[in-house]
């Protein structure tokens, strides 16, 4: 075969597409992965913003990658290694803070301090949620059927989820339309009293959302983010060594290892099509590559609205990814540190000091900042999600400093008045001040600081709108409705061209399930 | 109370007492040590695999054997060519009883000439003792007098150029040096029980806080933990290292003959010289084992993942597997035929893999071949799917390096 003659391409060298085209190379096919940045890893990068200060600039922490991707493509032999992260803080207003630890009866007794009831109640809720998350489980796995469709496949797929729904006890589907509907506020609210625990309970349903905890909808992403406990025996949660950049330098060994090229500075300005299907692509510097297969694993608007001429797509199909909701409501705030930030609620330093730390006082607290964010501004009290990487991994940052990510929401990708240097700086400074309220001594303590906007993410890690999931987990985006109705089966309109990301089934985070599924349906098409 | 009706101390427990949060105390030789330090011992064992692991290893028995016949005395005993040991050299050895079966297994340290230190899992004083009749050898156990730390892990370099007199640099694997930490004279082997970069740091009882106490500076800004015994047994398996009484059975404690064990069955070849001077203990057993071949071997069985969940789904729930290192025989099957036993089965954190120490029967132990091994699930007896491979599971490139 020829120079620039491949099997397949793929577009995107994040974690998904490393993982497509490891899949693909290892069913040996002479598979390139292409990147526009210098650097792999997408969204999931490590990068040194300041000599001796490494960030895990964009996405932060392993929940839900796949095990069944950790083991097929060995990434342990590649140097991925999940470090625990074993702990929450959430400092609470009057001086005091609220923990939750890796250990059963530390943390019932932590709640039981603040709260008796919700001491007892957190055991029962974490069963249900975690025996809800194991009944919605399969179907992630699943290339979701359409069930409009009369092909044999789709039949047989939903035979399949209704042969699975079935199983489930009536109790438990009637838990899961529930959970899929209601809003997180009102799921905790049944459960539980103490503020600072449904605060930050309530925390991990609006992540990546555009969406107050009070929204409907939400309980369902808080469940998102329990499907990581189904594989608790695997342990695949933590922070992973050198950050998230350690787990896509690892996929793109093991890539590489199967035989898969990765270009990087190799940025795609075209699909080509020829007869009706996906020949190949151009990239920007004018280079042609040719290939049977293209599959693209960048966002649902670049993937079908700027790559591809409108022309070879059906005009519904291209209002459906014109719908497609994608605004970013989320920023980061990344932390070069010359000593710890000392917590009023916890003086010196703390073993809490390994875990999370969150700014979520209280669901109206989260409610309000949302508030902000509806009419177009970022909030001024923002929910942050902070944890110390160098606690954690000490090659994070030189011997005695640290730094700290602060994943912060929200920040509207729609800021009134778009986004500039001065709104950056008054969005950081908002951050800062919030931290400050809980840890004084963070002012003096920063060397440097990133702030990365909704923007900012779009502009570096090429994610169109800034989502962190490159779509929303909204009710209407999910399953077969990822990211259109009809081609929720990695397949798109265009043959030849397939797509899988975190826009396609199941959706976000570094899970890797759509990248390993797309490589899965491009195997099948094979002939 | 009486006395010696308390377990003893180590050197260290001021400092270790004080530490574990767990107070999950585990029995070595009579003494008490930690068996980890937090509820959860996933820190402790990252420790181990990527920062700096400290644990107390004092109940190590020590002996100091000198004198003009201490390296004949040696040679004599142990399966390795002690005339070719060079001065801070260290040597990883068993010891055999007439018969070629393992008796305990130890290292043994060239600290001058005629001047060796060896450390033991059980008391070897008489074992020495009856094999030195008629040489010029003074055998001194020391294992009380002398406290023994074992830093392991990627920085414990690191942490112990920040401390010692003289940089670790040059040190080789399975050497020694003496230098000295604070104002304390120490001596520095690099070995270890974790198949990691590790050294092991042996000191007059006495001294053993301040010793402590240095590390435990030096280590803050490279994340140095404290580390019990259980987290150090989760390595160990990782890093194909056997451990006496749980996989094997010292060959002066067997019941049966069936329950002893030869250095070669455990995989020791490489620290048996046959083609060594003179007579040693058991040298004709082992050479008749080498040539017909052993009927055991001791592998290392990986559990298929899949076939793991599969028996859990059948009941309706997700694996689960306990989250440390299990000490109990397991049945290791060949098409429903038991071939052998798993001694020490363990997560592996590192390498997402669920794996055990097995004792397979001769032709069973050959890499690669597919047999089974029992779990409990949900109260019944299952066997899931493994294959076997060679050990070590792990081994880092940064070991030897």
């Amino acid at each position: 075969m020829a120079a620039n003659h491949y099997d397949a391409i793929v577009i995107g060298a994040g974690h998904n597409g490393l993982i497509a085209g490891a899949y693909l190379a290892r069913a040996g096919k002479k598979v390139v992965i292409l990147e526009r940045r210098e650097m792999v890893g997408g969204a999931a990068v490590t990068e040194e913003i300041f000599p001796g200060y490494r960030f895990t600039e964009f996405s932060y922490v392993v929940s839900l990658l796949r095990p069944e991707i950790i083991r097929e493509l060995e990434l342990p032999r590649h140097g991925l290694k999940i470090l625990p992260l074993p702990s929450t803080v959430t400092p609470m207003d009057n001086g005091d803070y609220l923990a939750a630890w890796a250990d059963h009866d530390q943390t019932r007794r932590e709640i039981y301090r603040h709260s008796p009831r919700d001491a007892e109640a957190y055991d029962e809720y974490n069963l249900v949620m975690a025996r809800a998350a194991k009944a919605i489980k399969p179907v992630l796995g699943l290339v979701p059927p359409d069930p409009s469709s009369m092909s044999p496949r789709d039949l047989l797929g939903l035979l399949k989820l209704g042969q699975y729904a079935k199983s489930l006890s009536e109790k438990e589907l009637y838990r899961i339309a529930k959970l899929v509907t209601q809003s997180s506020a009102d799921l905790l609210n049944e459960w539980f009293e103490f503020g600072p625990l449904k605060g930050t309970k309530s925390a991990s349903g609006i992540i990546g959302t555009f969406l107050g905890p009070h929204s409907p909808g939400t309980a369902y992403v808080l469940l998102h983010h329990y499907m990581g406990e189904i594989d608790g025996a695997f342990r695949a949660w933590g922070f992973a060594k050198d950050g998230n950049g350690g787990v896509t330098t690892a996929i793109a060994s093991s890539a590489r290892a199967l035989g898969a090229e990765i270009r990087t500075g190799a940025a795609v300005s075209q699909v080509i099509v020829k007869g009706g299907r996906a020949a190949g692509v151009a990239l920007e510097n004018g280079d042609e590559l040719r290939a049977k297969v293209v599959l693209s694993a960048a966002d649902p608007k670049r993937s079908f609205l700027q790559f591809v001429e409108s022309k070879h797509f059906p005009d519904d199909f291209v209002q459906q990814i014109r719908n497609f909701r994608v605004r970013g409501s989320s920023g980061k705030v990344n932390i070069a540190l010359s000593e710890l930030p000392e917590f009023t609620c916890l003086p010196g330093e703390s073993p809490l000091h390994r875990g999370a730390i969150s700014i979520s006082p209280s669901i109206d607290y989260i409610e309000r900042a949302y508030d902000e964010a509806k009419y177009g501004q970022f909030s001024k009290n923002p929910y942050i999600d902070m944890f110390i990487p160098s606690m954690i991994d000490r090659d994070m940052a030189p011997p005695g400093h640290h730094v700290m990510s602060c994943f912060v929401q929200y920040a509207p990708y729609d800021i009134e008045g778009g986004w500039d240097d001065q709104k950056r700086d008054a969005f950081g400074e908002a951050v800062i001040s919030t931290i400050e309220r809980y840890a004084p001594n963070i002012r003096r303590a920063i060397v440097g600081k990133q702030v990365i906007t909704p923007k900012d993410i779009e502009r570096i890690a090429g994610i169109t709108g800034g989502n962190i999931f490159h779509g929303e987990l909204l009710l209407h985006q999910l399953f077969f409705l990822r990211p259109a109705p009809q081609w929720a089966d990695f397949r798109t309109p265009l043959p030849g061209y397939y797509f899988g990301a975190s826009g396609a089934h199941p959706g976000g985070g570094v899970m890797g399930a759509a990248g390993k599924l797309s490589a899965q349906e491009v195997l099948a098409d094979w002939k | 109370m009486l006395e010696t009706l308390e377990l003893k101390r180590t050197p260290f427990h001021e400092r270790t007492s004080r530490l574990s949060i767990a107070q999950n105390w585990r029995r070595w030789a009579g003494h008490i040590v930690a068996g980890s330090y937090e509820l959860e011992i996933d820190r402790e064992y990252w420790a181990i695999r990527d920062g700096a692991a400290l644990i107390d290893v004092s109940p190590l028995m020590k002996y100091l054997i000198e004198g003009e016949d201490a390296a004949r005395l040696l040679h004599k005993v142990t399966t390795r060519d002690i005339f070719k040991m060079a001065i801070g050299q260290v040597y990883y050895t068993g010891w055999c009883d007439d018969d070629g079966k393992l008796l305990d297994d130890g290292t043994v340290s060239r600290l001058a000439e005629n001047r060796f230190r060896m450390t033991s899992a059980e008391p070897s004083l008489r074992w020495l003792s009856m094999n030195a009749v008629g040489m010029d050898v003074k055998i001194t156990e020391v294992t009380e007098q002398m406290a023994a730390l074992s830093l392991q892990g990627p920085k414990s370099r690191t942490v112990l150029n920040r401390c010692c007199a003289e940089p670790l640099d040059t040190l080789k694997y399975f050497r020694l040096m003496e230098t000295s930490i604070g104002n304390v004279p120490v001596s520095i082997s690099r070995t270890g029980y974790t198949g990691d970069l590790g050294y092991e740091i042996w000191m007059e009882a006495e001294h053993a806080l301040p010793v402590w106490d240095a590390l435990m500076g030096a280590g803050n800004d490279y994340g140095i933990t404290p580390c019990g015994i259980l987290a150090m047994d989760m390595a160990r398996v990782e890093a194909g290292l056997f451990m006496i009484d749980v996989d094997y059975t010292r060959s002066n404690h067997a019941w049966i003959a069936g329950q002893q064990s030869t250095p070669f069955e455990l995989g020791l070849d490489w620290a048996v010289s046959l083609d060594k001077k003179g007579y040693f203990v058991g040298r004709r057993a082992l050479e008749r084992e080498k040539r017909d071949g052993s009927s055991w071997k001791l592998m290392g069985l990986e559990i298929d993942w899949v076939g793991l969940e599969r028996l859990f789904a059948d009941v309706g729930l997700p694996p689960h597997i306990p989250a440390m290192a299990v000490r109990a025989s397991l049945p290791v099957m060949y098409e429903g035929q038991q071939v052998g036993y798993a001694s020490t089965s363990t997560w592996s954190p590192l390498l997402k893999k669920y794996i055990a120490l097995v004792h397979l029967q001769r032709p069973y132990y050959a890499p690669g071949t597919s047999l089974t091994m029992e779990v409990t699930v949900e109260h019944h007896r299952r066997h899931a799917p493994g294959k076997v491979v060679k050990l070590p599971f792990y081994e880092p490139s940064w070991k030897r390096k």
